[in-house]
C-alpha cells in the first residue's frame, strides 16, 4: 500500500549537501510489521520523513495506494523518539491524544470515545488529565501511541520510539506495539537500532546500509503469534536472524568509519 | 527601618523639608486628597491610557510577530527596520504629538502605542522563532489546519516569550503614559504631579509620585501573577505548581 | 537553495530602501503641513546637525545622558556589591529598592526640578537616580548568587579581598549587571530627552520643542531623526561593549551546551 520507487534524498545543495539516500525501492504490505535496522545516521529517520510526506524526495515517488504523495496524508502517524518534545506540555494527557482530531472531520463525541479507547488500550486512562511532564518517559511513549492510535491511521510510523527507555519498560512497549496491530489492524513501520527488538516484534526486517543508504538485505520473520519475550528469543530462528542482522550491520559501521576516513568522499 | 530614617532626617530639617517631607506629612496629606473625586478621576485616567497603551500594541504586535516569526522571507525584509525603529525613543515623538493630537487620551496614548510594541513584537517574532521543529513537524504529520497550529501550538509555544514582552510593555506603557500627561498635560497622575509642583504643594506632589510608584508595583505583581498561572506547564514554573 | 539565500539577502537590503523611497514619495506628493518633504528634512539635518549644533546642543545632551549612566553604573555596582554580600542589609533594603524602581522615572522629573533646579546637575542626577535601580539590582544578584565554588577556589588560593572582588566576583557577576546596563540605557535616552524638553535652554530635546513651538517642521523632524540615529547608535555601541566583556560568558555556554 506504501510504495517507495527510485527515491533519493539530498540535504543542501548539488556539491556541498549530504545525500542521505539513494535510489531506493521497497513496497509495504497491508497489515505488516516491517522494521528498518541500520547503522546510526544512515538515513532511517530520513526514510520515516519521506514516508510520511514530512520531506520531499529529490527523485523518485512515493505512493500510497498508487496516489503520489505530496503532503501528510490522513492514512498515516507518526510516533517520534523524542517524546518530550513531539508532546505539548502545555495541553494534558487527553488533550494531546485529542488534538489531531480536527473539529472539521472528526465529530466531538466521536473524538472523545477514541480518546477513551486509546488511552484505555495503552493503560493510561487514570493520567487522562495529567500533563505529559508529570508522567514517566515510558508513560509519555504510551500517550504519543494513544495519540497515533487516536488518530485512526493505516499506518502508524514510529522513529525508535523505544530508544531513550531502559530495558524492562521497552518489553513492555515492544508488547504493546504487537498489540496495537493486533487490535486496530494498523501497518507499522517501525525504525529501530536495537537488533533484538527488529527481529522481535516484525514481520520483515529491512537491514540498511551505511549512507547514502539502501536496502541491504531483507528478512521474513517466521516466529509464531503471539510472541512472547521469553519463548520467542528462546526459539532457534531467532537467534539465527539476530545473528543475521547483526553480521550485516557490523560490515556496514565499517564500511562507514572507511569512509569517514577517506577524504574523497 | 528606612522610612524611619527618612522621617528622623525631615523631621530634625537635616534635609530641608521643601525638598523632602517626612513620610507622615505625605501620607496625611494623601490620605485627605483620597477624600476627592479628582484623585481617583486621575488614577482612572493614568490607568486607562496604560490599558489602551499597551492593548493596542499588543493588537499590532501579537499578530505582526507571529506573521514575521513564522517567514524566513518576511522577518528578513522586516529586520532592518525593525533593529532601526526600536532603539528610538519614543519621547523623540513628543513634538510631533504635540502638533498631531489634542492634550488628551489620544497623544499619550499614542506615545505609550509606539514604545510598547517594539519589545512586544521582538519578543512574540523571538518565540515563534523558538518553537521546537519536532512540534511544528508532529503538528504538521498530523494534517492539522494552520489555525489550529497557531493557537494551540505557536502560541503556547510562544508563551512564556509573550509573556516577557507583555511584562516589558506593560511597564513601558505605563511610564510613557506618565510622560505624556507630565509634557502634554493629558490628565492623569503625571498632571496632578506636575500641578502640585506649580503649586508648591510639596507633600501632595510626593504623594502622588508615591501613587504613581504604587501603580508600578500592583501592575508588576499581576503581571508576575497571571505569568506564573498561563506558564504553569513551563520548566521554569513547574517547582512551584506540582 | 542558494537562490533563496540571494532572495532573503535581497529582501534585507530592499526593504529599507524601498520604504525611504515611498516615504520621500509620499511626503512630496502629499504636501502635507506637519510631514515636509524628505530632502527638506535632509536639507535641514546637514544645516543643524552637520556641524553648526554639535557644540550648542548634541555635546551638552550627551554630557548629561553620559554622566548620568555612569554615575549609576558606578553607584550601581558599587551598591549592588554592598548589598549583595552582607544578606540582612540585602533583606531591608530590598523592598524599598523594587519599589523605587517600580515608580514610572519620569514621575520624578517635577521633584528634581524642585529639588536641584534645571540645570545640568539636576538633568544628570535625575537620570541617575533612575537607572541606578536596574543595574543594582542586577549587580546584587549576580553578586549573591555567585557558584560557592567559584568563590572558595579564590579563597582556597588566599586571594586577597580587592583581587578577588575585580578578578572573581565582578567578572562572575557581569551578565546580570549588563542585563541591568540594558535596561537602564533606554531610560537614560528618555529621561534626558523629556528634562530637556521640560526645562532647558539647550539640548536636542530643547531644540525639537522649540521648533516645534516655532513650527519650523524640517527642523524638528531632522531632531527627531538626529534622536534616533543617537539612540540605534548608543545600543550599537552597548552592544558592542558588552559583547567584548561578556565573550567568556557565551563561551561557556556554548560548551556546556
Ligand atoms: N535537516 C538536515 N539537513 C542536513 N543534513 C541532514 C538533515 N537531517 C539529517 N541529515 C543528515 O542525513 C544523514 C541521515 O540522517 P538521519 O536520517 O537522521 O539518520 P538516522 O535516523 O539513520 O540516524 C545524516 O548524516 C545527517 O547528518
Ligand atoms: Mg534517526
Amino acid at each position: 500500500m506504501l510504495k517507495l520507487e527510485g527515491v533519493s534524498k539530498r540535504y543542501g545543495d548539488e556539491n556541498t549537501g549530504v545525500l542521505a539516500v539513494r535510489d531506493l525501492t521497497f513496497e509495504i504490505g497491508e497489515g505488516e510489521v516491517v522494521t528498518v535496522v541500520g547503522p546510526s545516521g544512515c538515513g532511517k529517520t530520513t526514510i520515516l520523513k519521506l514516508m510520511a510526506g514530512l520531506l520531499a524526495p529529490s527523485s523518485g515517488a512515493v505512493t500510497i495506494d498508487g496516489r503520489p504523495l505530496v503532503k501528510p496524508p490522513l492514512e498515516i502517524a507518526l510516533v517520534f523518539q523524542d517524546y518530550s518534545a513531539s508532546l505539548y506540555p502545555w495541553m494534558r494527557v487527553a488533550e494531546n491524544v485529542r488534538f489531531p482530531l480536527d473539529p472539521k472531520r472528526v465529530s466531538s463525541a466521536e473524538a472523545t470515545g477514541r480518546v477513551e479507547r486509546a488511552l484505555e488500550s495503552v493503560g493510561l486512562t487514570r493520567f487522562a488529565d495529567s500533563y505529559p511532564w508529570q508522567l514517566s518517559g515510558g508513560m509519555q511513549q504510551r500517550v504519543a501511541i494513544a495519540r497515533g492510535i487516536a488518530y485512526q491511521p493505516k499506518i502508524l510510523l514510529m522513529d525508535e520510539p523505544f530508544g531513550a527507555l531502559d530495558a524492562q519498560t521497552r518489553a513492555e512497549l515492544e508488547d504493546l506495539v504487537m498489540r496495537v496491530r493486533d487490535e486496530f489492524g494498523v501497518t507499522i513501520v517501525f525504525v529501530t537500532h536495537d537488533i533484538d527488538e527488529s527481529v522481535y516484534i516484525a514481520d520483515r526486517v529491512l537491514i540498511m546500509g551505511p549512507r547514502p543508504t539502501y536496502v541491504e538485505q531483507e528478512l521474513v520473520v517466521g516466529l509464531p503469534h503471539p510472541r512472547d519475550q521469553i519463548t520467542s528469543k528462546e526459539d532457534p530462528s531467532f537467534a539465527h536472524l539476530r545473528g543475521i542482522v547483526y553480521r550485516s550491520i557490523r560490515e556496514s559501521t565499517q564500511a562507514m568509519a572507511s569512509v569517514a576516513k577517506d577524504p574523497e568522499r | 527601618m528606612v522610612l524611619a530614617v527618612i522621617e528622623l532626617a525631615a523631621r530634625t530639617e537635616l534635609i530641608p523639608s521643601r525638598f523632602l517631607p517626612p513620610p507622615t506629612a505625605v501620607a496625611v496629606r494623601i490620605v485627605a486628597e483620597a477624600a476627592q473625586g479628582r484623585f481617583w478621576l486621575a488614577i482612572v485616567d493614568t490607568l486607562a491610557g496604560w490599558a489602551l497603551g499597551l492593548g493596542i500594541a499588543a493588537l499590532i504586535a501579537i499578530p505582526a510577530g507571529i506573521l514575521i516569526g513564522s517567514s524566513e522571507f518576511v522577518y528578513r525584509a522586516t529586520r532592518p527596520i525593525i533593529e532601526f525603529l526600536r532603539p528610538v525613543p519614543s519621547v523623540a515623538l513628543i513634538p510631533l504629538v504635540f502638533l498631531l493630537f489634542s492634550p488628551s487620551l489620544e497623544g499619550k496614548v499614542f506615545l505609550a502605542v509606539f514604545a510598547a510594541t517594539w519589545p512586544l513584537l521582538v519578543q512574540t517574532q523571538y518565540g515563534i522563532r523558538n518553537v521546537l521543529p519536532l512540534q511544528l513537524d508532529t503538528a504538521r504529520s498530523f494534517q492539522i489546519s494552520r489555525h489550529r497550529v497557531i493557537f494551540r501550538v505557536l502560541l503556547p509555544s510562544a508563551l512564556p516569550y509573550l509573556a516577557t514582552g507583555l511584562r516589558i510593555a506593560s511597564t513601558v506603557s505605563l511610564i510613557l503614559v506618565i510622560t505624556g500627561e507630565i509634557v502634554l498635560g493629558a490628565p492623569g497622575i503625571g498632571k496632578a504631579i506636575n500641578e502640585a509642583r506649580e503649586g508648591a504643594a510639596v507633600e501632595l506632589m510626593y504623594g502622588y509620585v508615591l501613587i504613581a510608584g504604587m501603580l508600578g508595583v500592583m501592575l508588576n505583581a499581576v503581571f508576575a501573577g497571571v505569568e506564573r498561572r498561563a506558564l504553569h506547564w513551563h520548566a521554569s514554573q513547574r517547582g512551584t505548581t506540582t | 537553495m542558494s537562490g533563496r539565500r540571494i532572495g532573503l539577502v535581497a529582501a534585507e537590503i530592499l526593504t529599507p530602501v524601498l520604504l525611504l523611497a515611498a516615504i520621500a514619495i509620499w511626503t512630496n506628493t502629499a504636501s502635507s503641513f506637519y510631514f515636509p518633504p524628505l530632502q527638506e528634512i535632509g536639507e535641514a539635518f546637514a544645516e543643524n546637525w552637520l556641524f553648526a549644533r554639535v557644540a550648542s546642543d548634541v555635546l551638552p545632551s550627551l554630557f548629561r545622558l553620559l554622566a548620568g549612566f555612569l554615575t549609576a553604573a558606578v553607584l550601581g555596582v558599587a551598591l549592588g556589591v554592598l548589598l549583595g554580600r552582607v544578606a540582612w542589609l540585602r533583606r531591608q533594603a530590598s523592598p524599598v529598592i523594587e519599589f523605587l524602581r517600580a515608580v514610572p522615572p519620569p514621575a520624578l522629573l517635577p521633584f528634581t526640578i524642585i529639588a536641584l533646579g534645571v540645570e545640568s546637575p539636576a538633568k544628570i542626577a535625575l537620570i541617575a537616580f533612575v537607572c541606578v535601580w536596574p543595574i543594582l539590582l542586577g549587580t546584587m544578584d549576580g553578586i549573591a548568587g555567585i557558584d560557592l565554588t567559584q568563590r572558595d577556589t579564590g579563597r582556597s588560593f588566599q586571594i586577597r579581598a580587592m583581587r578577588s572582588l575585580f578578578r572573581v566576583e565582578l567578572p562572575a557577576a557581569s551578565p546580570q549587571i549588563f542585563a541591568g546596563m540594558r535596561t537602564s540605557l533606554p531610560l537614560a535616552i528618555i529621561l534626558m530627552v523629556i528634562s530637556e524638553m521640560v526645562g532647558a535652554t539647550d539640548g536636542i530635546g530643547y531644540f525639537v520643542v522649540q521648533s516645534q513651538r516655532t513650527f519650523a517642521l524640517p527642523d524638528m523632524w531632522s531632531g527627531i531623526i538626529l534622536l534616533g540615529i543617537l539612540g540605534y547608535l548608543l545600543n550599537l555601541l552597548f552592544s558592542l561593549i558588552e559583547g567584548r566583556v561578556l565573550a567568556w560568558h557565551r563561551g561557556a555556554r556554548e560548551q556546556t551546551r
